[in-house]
């Protein structure tokens, strides 16, 4: 079935609405100086299960739908939304909306035409392919495994979350698009203790797809032991070091770095703004040669994919930097066409509820040539991070952060011993430029990350090969 | 903007239904459906928020949310269902599905809901609600004057905005042990956030001044004049080399000290050993001269509270007297599990205080001596059950007692538990934006990192 049918007979059909009424509220709040106006529909359904103490003791079922209404005059934006999708509320709200601006005469908006996203998903629900005792089994067998794993284990916590959301957008240019967007995800962590030292490791993965491929992939027995492996490398970590020192990362989610160094830099509305450390410096070099950074929508199943992005705007693989050379921004629609270019799929926003702005999808940086043990190897003294926290951006300064929680010493070449977490930080303009070797072993994470801007929400990707930094402030206790 | 008025009041009267009544008739129907315990909480936020940028309106967000929670109990096992859509046909479907999450989930000794004689059954007026007469053009007035104080020096390059917030809230909580409290808050900020420039670069800060009342929001003037002088002080700034030196935190972020605190000692993280404030109880946490004191009854303060999550009649007490933790922050739940007793926290802590301080921020700068004025923290590097602690930071340099020049790119690191201890002194200069209300911090030593040589 079409995304659109299916938006169509979830949205708007109960309240009897028909695509020629979204025509009408949209003609409402079109005129005077009014530029653009959207409609964004949404249902999303979501369910949790939980995992404590050996028992599943909690669960949860949630379910939104409302309708957004927006209005842009230049600069200027208005909007209202409501949780009723019926036509009084909509209209209600399409006039709240266009208050941005002065009243004039409504124009008719333009006939509606369709536009198709990508095929990256499945449009089923992701939580209904396993039944409530598989789904339980599933969070039984993670603890288990993980206590199994090694007697110093005291403590295990799992959750599966699935979500699935239908939405609809229609747009005063007579544009209408839909999708239908599953999303999963698995987590475990676990506590481990050894005379009276306890120490936590955790593990997780998701994405686009429905619960079933967490059996298929048999991925719980793996996000158990390695949830376990952390907690353990950890229970034996010794203070880090501070100071400023080479830095190996590791592939896959320390990618964390380009989405805080760089990604956040690149989105349109700060570099329209000029507020952006970036702002500016298309053309010019911003990282070592051989570095290339995309922003991809595209990617089958993966957490930050999208067919088309919440304006209606089909997401593409961006180049943001090319082999060291600052190529572009991600652009949602209103930030483009200040900038008088075009929207590169990137107009993301939490809900119905919430405002679209530039955001990434999966950010990641291509392989290199280098075999990650080479480039162990080549370090006399440094910090080989593996696993992280989270990050964090003053995007005007470009100041980033971004914390280790699983991380080694390298001495001559080899990795000695495990340290402990923390904070690295750096400035996100000179970082990508101090790496000095690129790993051939690009991976993507496992399908965690979830990325805040002003009080918003989205899931992200992020992806790297391992990669060799010369010189990033690592904020240990050691002096 | 004239439409505005009247398009929120003709989508109140299409809602118009007594919130009360809906919540007690789920709670018969839930219990009807084989609900041994059911417990439903309700809220409503219905306000705008208006933003100026470079002397313009930005944007003008009409928000009015619903969200109704419930949480039934089959015996001992538990499950939970919410919906932003309170019709009742609705909210019978999300208490079916709840049921049924219900029959699924194991039974669990310490579920249900808190003990009925500790229900707020005559719980106080703390006079929360103070709707703010507002329209959206006064609004953005306010945005525009802020803003262009905070413009008025010629190093202000850009701009991020100034906003002007109001939210008035409905909140209803009921339960099955007859229980049902209602009350209505507000909720109005103004907030400005700016960049500077010098030919080293781009600085930006910010200020934000948030309340109940409109009245006691600091003055337009003041807001966009501190945003203005905190962006202009973080000019030129520099790296530090690595050093062990004292820190000095400012109130906004000494509160988020604090903050770890409370998680540390949150029933949900005890009772899973995942603490590294564990057994506690009764040991010297802080300094022999600091105590600590929640007060949830203080009128119209942001973090007051006539019930808590569950209900719950919530009091006065002293968490930390002369440095000995006296108590824990628990619910019900986390409260069995330590076999212990709700401390009335679910949803968190409310108005916190410190002790009275006579020092004000220069009095501490003195004190320091040599290190690091504290001004900003990014990034969460803290891990609960260790302790661990490492954030990035921004700040000032101090030396001989006085501000020599702003410093960034610095990270600062400890262990929560050391660092509790490390607090030598408070200031007077109190931040009473937010649930703890807390002055400038000074700790005796924290380690620097930086990149300078």
């Amino acid at each position: 079935m079409e995304s659109i049918d299916i938006a169509r007979a979830q949205l708007l059909s109960p309240t009897g609405l028909v695509d020629e009424d979204l025509n009408k509220a949209l003609s409402t709040i079109l005129g005077g100086a009014i530029d653009t106006a959207d409609l964004y529909f949404q249902s999303q359904v979501r369910e949790a299960w939980s995992l404590d103490d050996g028992i599943v003791k909690d669960a949860s079922y949630s379910r939104q739908r409302g309708v957004g209404v927006r209005a842009i005059a230049g600069e200027k934006t208005g909007f209202a939304y409501s949780d009723d999708i019926e036509m009084s509320a909509l209209l209600e709200s399409s006039r709240a909306a266009r208050s941005i601006a002065k009243a004039s005469n409504s124009i008719i908006a333009p006939p509606q035409h369709i536009q198709t996203g990508h095929d990256l998903y499945v449009q089923d629900s992701p939580f209904d392919t396993l039944n409530e005792h598989q789904k339980m089994d599933l969070l039984r067998q993670a603890d288990e495994i993980a206590r199994q794993a090694d007697p110093r284990v005291k403590q295990v916590m799992v959750s599966l979350v699935g979500m699935h959301e239908v939405i609809l957008i229609a747009r005063s240019d007579g544009l209408l698009a839909a999708d239908v967007r599953p999303l999963v995800r698995f987590n475990i962590s676990v506590i481990a203790e050894q005379n009276g030292r306890r120490e936590q490791g955790s593990m997780g993965g998701g994405g686009r797809f429905d619960y079933h491929q967490f059996i298929r992939e048999n991925s719980v027995e793996a996000f158990a032991k390695e949830a376990v492996r952390q907690a353990l490398v950890n229970l034996e970590a010794k203070d880090a070091p501070a100071g400023k020192m080479t830095v190996v990362l590791g592939p896959g989610w320390p990618g964390v770095l380009l989405h805080e160094a760089v990604g956040h830099g690149l989105e349109g509305d700060f570099n329209r703004k000029e507020t952006s450390a970036f702002s500016g410096r298309i053309g010019e070099r911003v990282a070592s040669a051989g570095v290339t950074v995309v922003d991809d929508g595209t990617l089958k199943n993966r957490r930050g994919s999208l067919n088309l992005d919440d304006e209606g705007t089909p997401t593409q693989c961006t180049t943001l930097i090319e082999d060291g050379v600052l190529r572009g921004y991600m652009q949602d629609r209103l930030n483009a066409q200040l900038s008088g270019t075009v929207s590169t799929g990137n107009g993301r926003r939490e809900s119905y509820a919430h405002l679209p702005m530039p955001r990434m999808t999966n950010t990641y940086m291509l392989a290199g040539e280098q075999a990650p043990e080479d480039i162990i190897a080549s370090v006399d003294h440094g910090f080989y991070a593996v696993n992280f926290g989270g990050g964090q951006v003053d995007i005007t300064s470009g100041k980033f952060v971004f914390s280790a929680s699983e991380a080694y010493m390298i001495e001559n070449g080899k990795i000695t011993y495990p340290v402990k977490g923390a904070t690295l930080i750096g400035d996100g303009p000179d970082v990508l430029t101090r790496v000095s070797m690129i790993g051939n072993d690009l991976q993507l994470d496992s399908g965690i990350g979830t990325c805040g801007k002003e009080g918003q929400s989205v899931p992200v990707g992020v992806g790297q090969p391992t990669l060799k930094v010369d010189g990033i402030t690592v904020g240990g206790t050691q002096a | 903007m004239s439409e505005q008025e009247s398009v929120t009041n003709a989508v109140d009267s299409d809602k118009a239904m007594d919130i009360e009544q809906v919540v007690t008739d789920a709670i018969q129907y839930a219990k009807k459906k084989g609900a041994d315990h059911v417990e439903i909480s309700a809220r409503n936020d219905k306000g705008y928020s208006v933003s100026a940028r470079l002397g313009d309106i930005e944007t003008l967000e009409h928000h009015n949310q619903r969200a109704l929670g419930v949480t039934v109990y089959r015996g001992k096992a538990k499950g939970s269902a919410d919906s932003n859509d309170i019709r009742p046909s609705a909210i019978e479907d999300i208490i079916d599905a709840a049921l049924s999450m219900a029959s699924f989930t194991a039974e669990d000794e310490a579920a249900g809901l808190a003990d009925v004689e500790l229900m707020a059954m005559n719980y106080p007026e703390l006079d929360l609600d103070r709707p703010w007469e507002l329209e959206p053009d006064q609004a953005l007035k306010i945005a525009m004057q802020c803003e262009e104080t905070a413009r008025a020096d010629e190093r202000i390059v850009n701009s991020e905005g100034a906003s002007v917030s109001t939210i008035r809230s409905q909140s209803i909580y009921a339960n099955s042990h007859d229980f049902l409290g209602h009350y209505a808050s507000t909720r109005h900020s103004i907030s400005c956030s700016v960049v500077a420039a010098d030919e080293k670069g781009m600085q930006r800060d910010y200020w934000y001044s948030v309340a109940r009342d409109a009245d006691a929001l600091d003055a337009v003037e003041t807001i966009g004049l501190k945003a203005r002088e905190r962006t202009l002080r973080r000019l030129n700034a520099r790296s530090l080399s690595t050093r062990e030196v004292p820190v000095l935190f400012e109130p906004n972020i000494a509160r988020s000290i604090l903050g770890h605190f409370f998680s540390a000692i949150n029933g949900a993280a005890l009772y899973r050993d995942a603490s590294f404030l564990t057994d506690a109880l009764g040991q010297n946490i802080f300094p022999d001269w600091l105590s600590i004191s929640e007060n949830p009854h203080i009128k119209t303060a942001l973090a007051s509270s006539p019930f808590d999550a569950e209900g719950v009649r919530t009091q006065a007490r002293e968490i930390v007297s002369d440095g000995v933790l006296q108590g824990y922050i628990l619910s019900s739940y986390s409260a069995r599990k330590l076999n212990m007793t709700t401390t009335g926290n679910s949803g968190g802590v409310h108005n916190i205080r410190l002790p009275e301080s006579e020092y004000t921020q220069d009095d501490l700068i003195k004190q320091m001596g040599s290190g690091v004025l504290l001004t900003e923290l990014i990034g969460n590097g803290v891990n609960p059950v260790t302790g661990d602690y490492s954030r990035g930071a921004a700040g000032f340099w101090v030396e001989n007692g006085e501000i020599q020049y702003p410093v960034q790119e610095i990270t600062i690191a400890g262990n929560l538990k050391e660092m509790f201890q490390r607090i030598v002194a408070i200031g007077n200069d109190v931040d009473t934006c937010g649930g703890i209300h807390c002055g400038s911090m000074l700790m005796d030593q924290m380690t620097i990192a930086g990149s300078a040589e």
